[in-house]
């Protein structure tokens, strides 16, 4: 009775099936040697940046601190914290900016100024808040570059910016390396502008002193709110009023909040101390009328439901190795990164040395791009493939760096190794999708362009404690320079090394921060939240590539 | 069921009352198909009563209950078979029972007649005395000088009791206990009772007063055919303000001859009188002599009826209109003798809006929030009120009635103490704490019982109790966990990595956050006392929480504290956290029109605290210093002022005598100073919270330094 059947039956596919081949399997031994060895250097990393982090979480010098809480004032880390809603998580920057950068002021804890991402009211802002407990809060240069990172991650995640203002203004003996410059002191009020123009809102809180450049701090913010008798705003403060004029004023006077909330109107709101301020700027933002985090997203809702991680985080300590020459298996950190560990894996069987692939991180859907090894141009096509899929689509990119270099040699540049890994920087440098960057081993040569650098404009560029950043290793590059005949400094290695380590790159602002690896998965979270949640929009098809060179 | 044709059932009702008494009514006449309507005054038009049955008549004024014509008009015009009259109000009134007979309207209870002989005291003593039951001696005469009292009064020998003989429910009675003091008493008496009772409340009656009596009563109920039976005796001994606050039968330490001879007494003289319907005949017990003497008899169903009730099996409304109907009862006082015996003991528990910690002063307000135990075949809970519901001052205050039935006295009340850690009310101050430490009372559950018990075992109960650190943790962790919730729906909550640590260094990038509370927490050591508690979060549901009392004491660290919690409500927090050695479950509410007052429950009890506000907030809301005060503390009329201004006053001065809830009540002086302001006059009406005294505002701060 068969016999009329001339369609054969289509199989029944349920949705499980696709993840079921999409569950990256561990192959992790986490009993062998070379496990509890990562782990235990990798600890030992990890230990050196917790004592270096909680030191520069203290602030200034036990003085400073002490004189300030006298004053009733809120170190800056509790302003923070009140600010922010409860049972968030502050999304902090670059919190060992500073470290060991100025000879004669070997800390600047957090560079002076704590920046980050915080829920404020449902609403995720960008939040810069001066530290005066650090040199009267005023502006190193390294100050100034963290303050505008802070303003480039606001502009580029569309983040309304609260300022706590509390700080002298420049640091006078370095000057000239703060104020005029394109990218110095300047370039906040011009960010300020820009932003407010671009309908980023811009709140500001006065909560000490705000001297010369720094009273445009809040005259520049769309709403400012002042602490009485506590914050002040002036142009020159009464010392270089009475050397300019001989006439003697008081700060209050010249420009305490009283005046200024009701005789000069450059701020709008007067407030009795730090926790009322607190309490305005928390009102100001309500009233912003901004999407706030408990609304899905507009664009790129993300999945309500989903999986963590089959395999425990903490297993990456044993999986990056601080010793860059072994091999890091990707797969296994992806494992450890991404919704459920199921990745589905683009062209996995060529040009493997680089992975790519589709995830979801906390819900939202991400394109993984990520290194398994030195780049052939094989991989490189393959990424710049890759990398338009997730353009055409409106997928945000997240690159794992971990890569020596593009392949060299006689058969590789035959290969048009230079046009094929100009195709992956094309591709990485134009797409118009929110790019994300954690370096999870070395970062050397033109792989950290192809892998989206800090020159390629990543919304977030983390690096793990094992990381290393440089156009080579030391060893190689004194190799290099002894084969062209240099005569190599018996110093140069080491430097090289130092100027390598993660901190040297995390003092001078070159990444947003060092991470524990455990924590990637949250970090990434968090940043898709800021880049696809408030009032932005990922467009499809919204990219125009450059020419790829055939 | 021989005298069937004299049998006409009730099919339609009128329930002349409000609140408790008059859902239990409907409750009862709706399973037994009787059509029922209720009444309503202004105050009462969104009250749980007006609600419950089909129909609904408007009265107007909050007085209007005791409008017996026009609630007969109502009856008549609705065309209403019965009137069930309830307790209080016109229950008791002859008059209004003769009016609902003269218009044809059955009226459920006793014939008018015995009614009005049972309502005069002094009548219902000379018929109990010839009826051969026992009465205390006293004086029940016409004599109503006070020459002719006060002689009655030595004759009868000091101490004396002296009452209206309109009186009930401690108005107007006064303990004499020396010659001296006697016609002060009496006039003061007097007062009270004309007050409450209005005219004839002055005349008097003299009373032997025993000094340690117990209040034992006898649920009697008679048919028409001059059958009459005993449902069990009641104690009622514990009391406050002479009302009732926990009543229990069968009544304890009680030996089978004295029980039975108590329910023939309260029999012979139910029938004395030609009663019908349900009554209680009160005894008065002398514990030193084991003697009892009638007090009086209530011809109405009384408050404490569901005792009765539990302990007998029965439904004492059913039988009183299955008697009105001309029924004959239903059981054999053998029949209910054996129920009584298989059905154990029972209790009940009238929850009040009062504050036993301030001699239990009367209060009202709204029921912001309001949990009741589980009921069962066991555990019993009349109630006129439901969450969101405004207990008015207008009318008694009593909430509910929870009542408890074991298979012996002691069960019973461990089981009354359970479902009383159950019953949670917020928005007014109840006597629920202080009943379950009655019920813990080691000489509560002994039997120990005489009218005096409160007073004479008031150390230990009102004993402060200690607010453990578990109550400070759990309010902060309530109050952030409900802002978690707010800022952050559940679901993103989940879908979001808000809420984990992030990065390096301590507590890395979470929050510390410090909240200072107060205890406004009248029965607790720590009253008035500031205590901080900080806050960190360290991963989701993950807390570390610091209680430190004092500066000088070291805080109280808990680590690794894990929450969770559910805001069923703006309002409302419930939430679970374990703590290093235990679990503790609490809710939290707060006071929707006041954010910073909070109440917790927890582990069986409440606690009530204030967030402490900011150092901002006097400032910024622009409030100066409000100079030392004091506020009435309810609705109420001012009696008199009893210092004048200028007049220096000591701590626990008298200052002001208040009346509400026709009791009168001293306000005495917080503080030691001077007055500077009298704001009202004797015979102005004062809402809560209105300013009656003013200090100098130098002596208030004297006194503070």
């Amino acid at each position: 009775h068969n016999t009329n059947s001339s369609r054969s039956v289509a199989t029944f596919t349920p949705p499980h099936q696709a993840s079921a081949i999409s569950i990256i399997k561990s192959e992790l031994d986490t009993s062998s040697d070379e496990f509890k060895e990562n782990e235990r250097l990798m600890g030992e990393a990890m230990a050196r940046l917790e004592e270096l982090t909680r030191k520069v979480q203290l602030g200034g010098p036990p003085k400073a601190r002490e004189k300030h809480i006298a004053r009733k004032k809120m170190l800056p880390r509790d302003r923070v914290t009140a600010l922010i809603d409860p049972g968030t998580t502050f999304l902090e920057l670059s919190p060992l900016a500073g470290h060991e950068l100025y000879p004669e002021a070997p800390e600047v804890p957090a560079g002076g100024i704590i920046t980050g991402i915080g829920v404020v009211e449902g609403v995720t802002c960008m939040i810069v808040a001066n530290d005066s407990t650090v040199k009267g809060g005023t502006y190193y240069p390294i100050t100034v570059k963290k303050h505008l990172r802070a303003q480039e991650v606001a502009k580029e995640n569309k983040l309304p910016c609260i300022y706590l203002v509390d700080s002298g203004g420049a640091n006078l003996p370095h000057q000239a390396d703060v104020f005029p410059d394109r990218e110095h002191f300047g370039r906040i009020f011009f960010n300020q502008a820009r932003m407010s123009a671009a309908g980023i809102p811009q709140v500001s809180v006065v909560m000490g002193p705000c001297t010369a450049g720094g009273a445009y701090v809040p005259a520049m913010s769309d709403e400012s709110i002042i602490v009485q008798e506590q914050g002040h705003i002036f142009l020159a403060g009464p010392p270089l009023v009475k050397a300019a004029t001989g006439e003697v004023v008081s700060p209050e006077d010249l420009g305490g909040g009283k005046m200024h909330s009701s005789v000069s109107g450059v701020t709008d709101y007067l407030a009795v101390d730090d926790a009322h301020a607190i309490v305005l700027a928390r009102r100001c933002i309500s009233n912003l009328n901004w999407p706030v985090e408990n609304k899905q997203p507009t664009t790129s809702s993300p999945n309500p439901t989903f999986a963590e991680p089959l395999y425990p985080a903490e297993e990456l300590l044993g999986v990056a190795s601080t010793n860059l020459r072994k091999p890091l298996p990707v797969h296994e950190v992806i494992a450890r990164i991404v919704d459920g560990s199921v990745f589905a894996e683009f062209k996995r069987d060529y040009g493997t040395t680089l992975v790519t692939g589709f995830a979801n991180i906390y819900g939202h859907r991400v394109g993984i791009v990520a290194n398994n090894g030195i780049l052939f141009s094989s991989s490189a096509v393959k990424g710049a493939h890759f990398i338009e899929l997730c353009a055409q689509r409106g997928i945000p990119l997240v690159f794992l760096q971990n890569i020596s270099g593009f392949m060299v040699g006689k058969d590789a540049e035959r290969e048009g190794i230079a046009k094929n890994g100009a195709k992956l920087v094309t591709a990485v440098a134009c797409a118009d999708v929110p790019k994300f960057t954690v370096v999870v081993g070395g970062s050397y040569g033109a792989g950290n362009y192809g892998m989206c650098g800090r020159a390629y404009s990543p919304r977030f560029l983390w690096m793990w404690p094992n990381a290393r950043i440089g156009v080579m290793g030391g060893e190689q590059l004194a190799a290099v320079m002894e084969t062209v005949g240099q005569k190599v400094d018996p110093e140069l290695k080491a430097r090289i090394e130092r100027e390598s380590d993660a901190v040297y790159s995390s003092a001078r602002l070159w990444d947003d921060g060092i991470i524990p690896p455990a924590h990637t998965r949250r970090y990434l979270g968090l940043g898709l939240r800021a880049a696809l949640g408030g009032r932005n929009e990922v467009a499809p098809g919204e990219t125009k590539f450059g020419v790829f060179r055939m | 069921s021989g005298n069937a044709s004299s049998v006409n059932p009730i099919t339609s009702l009128l329930i002349a009352n409000r609140g408790e008494i008059a859902l239990r009514i409907a409750r009862t006449a709706a399973a037994m198909g009787i059509r029922t309507t209720t009444l309503y005054t202004d105050i009462d038009a969104a009250s749980q009563h007006a609600k419950c049955a089909p129909h609904s008549l408007a009265l107007g004024p909050a007085a209007a209950y005791l409008d017996g014509d026009r609630i007969v008009a109502l009856a008549k015009q609705h065309g209403i078979q019965a009137l069930h009259p309830g307790y209080g109000f016109l229950s008791e009134n002859p008059k209004f029972a003769k009016a609902c007979e003269d218009a044809g309207i059955v009226f459920v209870g006793p014939p008018a007649k015995a009614m009005a002989d049972m309502g005069d005291k002094a009548r219902s003593k000379e018929i109990m005395t010839n009826a051969g039951v026992p009465c205390v001696p006293g004086y029940h005469g016409e004599e109503q000088s006070v020459e002719q009292l006060q002689a009655r009064a030595r004759e009868i020998k000091f101490p004396v009791l002296l009452k209206s003989v309109k009186g009930g429910g401690g108005k107007g009675m006064r303990i004499v206990r020396t010659e001296e003091e006697f016609e002060a008493q009496l006039k003061s008496a007097r007062a009270e009772a004309r007050a409450s009772f209005g005219e004839g409340g002055e005349v008097m009656l003299v009373e032997k007063y025993i000094v340690r009596p117990r209040h034992v009563e006898v649920q009697v109920f008679a048919d028409r055919y001059g059958n009459c039976v005993a449902l069990g005796e009641r104690d009622c001994s514990v009391q406050r303000r002479h009302q009732k606050i926990l009543e229990e039968s069968p009544a304890p330490l009680l030996d089978d001859a004295t029980r039975h001879d108590l329910w023939d007494k309260a029999r012979t003289a139910a029938t004395a009188v030609g009663y019908v319907g349900a009554g209680t005949v009160e005894f008065i017990l002398d514990r030193d002599t084991g003697e009892f003497y009638f007090m009086e008899m209530n011809t109405r169903l009384q408050v404490e009826h569901p005792v009765s009730e539990m302990v007998t099996g029965t439904d004492l409304v059913e039988w009183q209109f299955r008697v009105a109907a001309g029924e004959r009862l239903p059981l054999t006082q053998d029949e209910i003798e054996a129920r009584i015996h298989e059905r154990g003991a029972a209790i009940e528990a009238r929850i009040y809006a009062e504050n036993p910690e301030k001699g239990f002063f009367p209060d009202s307000g709204k029921l912001v929030h309001l949990k009741t135990p589980m009921t069962s075949e066991d555990i019993r809970i009349d109630a006129g009120f439901i969450e969101g519901d405004t207990v008015s001052e207008a009318y008694d205050g009593m909430i509910a009635k929870l009542i408890v039935r074991g298979k012996d006295r002691e069960t019973a009340i461990r089981k009354m103490e359970l479902a009383l850690r159950d019953y949670e009310v917020v928005g007014l101050s109840t006597n629920i704490e202080f009943l379950k430490k009655l019920c813990r009372s080691q000489a509560f559950i002994e039997g120990d019982l005489e009218t005096g018990f409160i007073d004479k075992w008031k150390d230990e109960l009102f004993k402060p109790k200690h607010v453990t650190d578990e109550v400070f943790v759990q309010a902060a962790l309530g109050m952030l966990n409900s802002q978690i919730a707010n800022s952050m729906s559940a679901n993103t909550m989940q879908s979001s990595p808000h809420g984990q640590t992030l990065g390096f260094g301590e507590t890395p990038t979470l929050q510390n956050r410090k909240f200072a509370f107060r205890v406004k927490d009248d029965s607790s050591v720590e009253e008035g006392k500031l205590v901080n508690v900080s806050v960190t979060q360290t991963g989701r549901d993950l807390f570390k929480v610091a209680v430190s009392r004092g500066e000088t004491e070291t805080p109280q660290v808990y680590e690794n504290i894990v929450s969770t919690s559910t805001s069923p409500s703006d309002t409302k927090t419930s939430l679970t956290t374990f703590f290093p050695k235990t679990r503790v479950e609490s809710t939290l509410v707060r006071d929707p029109t006041r954010d910073d007052k909070l109440t917790i429950f927890q582990l069986g009890h409440k606690t009530e605290l204030s967030l402490e506000p900011p150092a901002w907030f006097d400032k910024a809301l622009g409030l100066k210093e409000m100079a030392a005060s004091v506020v009435a503390p309810m609705p109420c009329k001012i009696l008199r002022n009893e210092v004048e201004e200028g007049q220096e006053v000591e701590k626990g001065a008298p200052l002001v005598v208040i009346e509400s809830m026709k009791m009168e009540t001293v306000i005495r002086s917080p503080q030691k100073g001077v007055i500077k302001k009298l704001a009202h006059k004797q015979g102005d009406i004062c809402k809560a919270g209105t300013v009656l005294v003013l200090f100098e505002e130098d002596a208030a701060a004297s006194h503070d330094a």
